[in-house]
């Protein structure tokens, strides 16, 4: 079975078509790096997914538990009910492009807050699984620190720990190193490539386009709210089908 | 003035002053979760609501708290003493300008922070009192610090409906005496108060200086 399964959704802001019938599906295990133009609907994609947005038509599910879905053609998808929607958000992570760490909590706190109050863990138990964390993307000195005290990747590191203690079966990263100096770009990467390497299932909007090509098992291009091309990195990034395509890489071909 | 009339004076004013720590604090006790709930319908989505408060809160910052004492004291036939109805209009009054102090710190916390807290899976609950709120009160501070310092002074406000705050025993002394000094006596009495006042700020500042 698939961790997610989106397929045919839409959406709209007012009169504006963000996404029109993106259909994916991810398996367990899988990569999946999403690239496509500024103002596609990437980021309203994972918005979507992660119920930050909701979609007018189409399908979402996670496993076994249907997030929305249309009866019909025309139906405006319907939500489930909230404790089903409580479970699915127990099911993926988020990680934002520019972090939205807690800036009042330590870096520890970050980590354990949400296995306490909404798993309902014992302090301790989630401090442990917290510095397990930390050791596991290089911060286990910082865990006393605040978030304002760390630089951008840093704090970025911290974030993929606090979506990562609510143990999610996918998680979605937004632009992870945009929001970073390019310098800082390397230890994320590096970070994403480790989770890669232990199976985590994942789907990255990432503009590092051999980044994509290097750990994802799948790229999908986006324009303007369409995938207008998915398969192979290879494939898509090195010998695209889509003129569309074509045209969005060459503008990335200066610059590696 | 003899020394012993000083010393009268100021026993006479320490009195007064119960009446206006009661009235600043319980105006504050009032007003402080009030003011969140207002902050609340002014920035709901149900429209008439919002629409409504913004009418309540041009009313009450828009015209002069004495004018509004009078009205509550005399307008409406409230079965409440003279220092009830001051606690009354004090507390309306001060709700509308907390509102839309809570209201500018709500909005000036990044929505980032909320969507990350919704989707850890905290609950709307959670995520204001532990997410939220701490981050606002640190952002509203330097606002608080100055409206609670304005209300240790519009407590005098509250002699216009006979309430026997510091001003108004400060006045009859001096016409009593025909003396300033149970004025100047007034004046430090309020110059305590404010110092405690801002005091108690500069250290919660402090405390909550350790992130940004
Ligand atoms: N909350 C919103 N209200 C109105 N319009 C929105 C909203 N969010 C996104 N949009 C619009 O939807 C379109 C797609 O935005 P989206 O952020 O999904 O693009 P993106 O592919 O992530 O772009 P980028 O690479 O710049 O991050 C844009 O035209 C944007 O203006
Ligand atoms: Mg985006």
């Amino acid at each position: 079975m698939s961790i997610l399964e989106v397929k045919n959704i839409q959406k709209s802001f007012g009169k504006e078509r963000v996404l029109r019938d993106i259909s994916l599906n991810v398996q367990q295990g899988e990569v999946l790096a999403v690239i496509g133009p500024s103002g596609s609907g990437k980021s309203t994609l994972l918005r979507c997914a992660t119920l930050l947005e909701e979609i007018d038509f189409g399908y979402i599910a996670y496993g076994d538990l249907v997030m929305a879905r249309s009866e019909g053609n025309n139906e405006r998808a319907v939500y489930s009910a909230a404790p089903v929607l409580r479970q699915i958000r127990r099911r993926f992570g988020l990680v934002f492009q520019s972090f939205n760490l807690f800036p009042h909590f330590s870096v520890l706190r970050n980590i354990t807050e949400a296995p306490v109050r909404v798993e309902g863990k014992s302090r301790e138990e989630a401090e442990q699984q917290a510095r397990a964390l930390l050791d596991k993307v290089g911060l286990s000195e910082k865990a006393d620190a605040y978030p304002c005290e760390l630089s951008g990747g840093q704090q970025q590191r911290v974030a993929i720990a606090r979506a990562l203690a609510m143990q999610p079966d996918i998680l979605f990263f937004d632009e992870p190193t945009s929001a970073l100096d390019p310098e800082l770009t390397g230890e994320i990467l590096k970070v994403i490539r480790s989770l890669a390497q232990e199976k985590m299932t994942m789907v990255i909007v990432t503009h590092e386009m051999a980044f994509a090509r290097d750990v994802s098992d799948r790229v999908i291009f986006m324009d303007d709210g369409v995938i207008v091309e998915q398969g192979d990195p290879q494939q898509v990034l090195e010998n695209p089908q889509s003129e569309r395509t074509r045209a969005f890489l060459s503008r990335f071909s200066h610059n590696g | 003035m003899s020394w012993d009339n000083v010393l009268n004076t100021t026993e006479q004013i320490a009195q007064a002053s119960l009446q206006t720590i009661s009235l600043f604090s319980l105006t504050l006790i009032f007003s402080l979760p009030l003011g969140l709930l207002m902050a609340f319908c002014r920035m709901s989505r149900i429209r008439p609501l919002s629409l409504l408060m913004r009418g309540y809160l041009l009313i009450m910052r828009g015209t002069p708290l004495m004018l509004q004492l009078i009205f509550f004291m005399y307008g409406l036939n409230l079965p409440f003493s003279r220092f009830q109805v001051a606690v009354v209009a004090f507390s309306l009054n001060y709700a509308a300008y907390f509102a839309e102090i809570y209201r500018s710190g709500i909005e000036g916390v990044p929505v980032g922070q909320s969507e990350a807290a919704n989707v850890l899976g905290f609950s709307k609950g959670q995520t204001f009192f532990r997410i939220i709120l701490p981050q606002v009160i640190k952002k509203i501070l330097p606002p608080m610090g100055n409206e609670f310092m304005t209300l240790v002074k519009d407590t005098s406000l509250a002699q216009i409906i006979g309430v026997a705050e510091i001003s108004l025993i400060g006045y009859q002394l001096q016409q009593t005496f025909v003396s300033m000094i149970p004025i100047v006596i007034a004046g430090v009495f309020y110059l305590l108060m404010n110092s405690v006042v801002s005091r108690g700020f500069s250290m919660a500042e402090k405390r909550l200086g350790y992130y940004r």
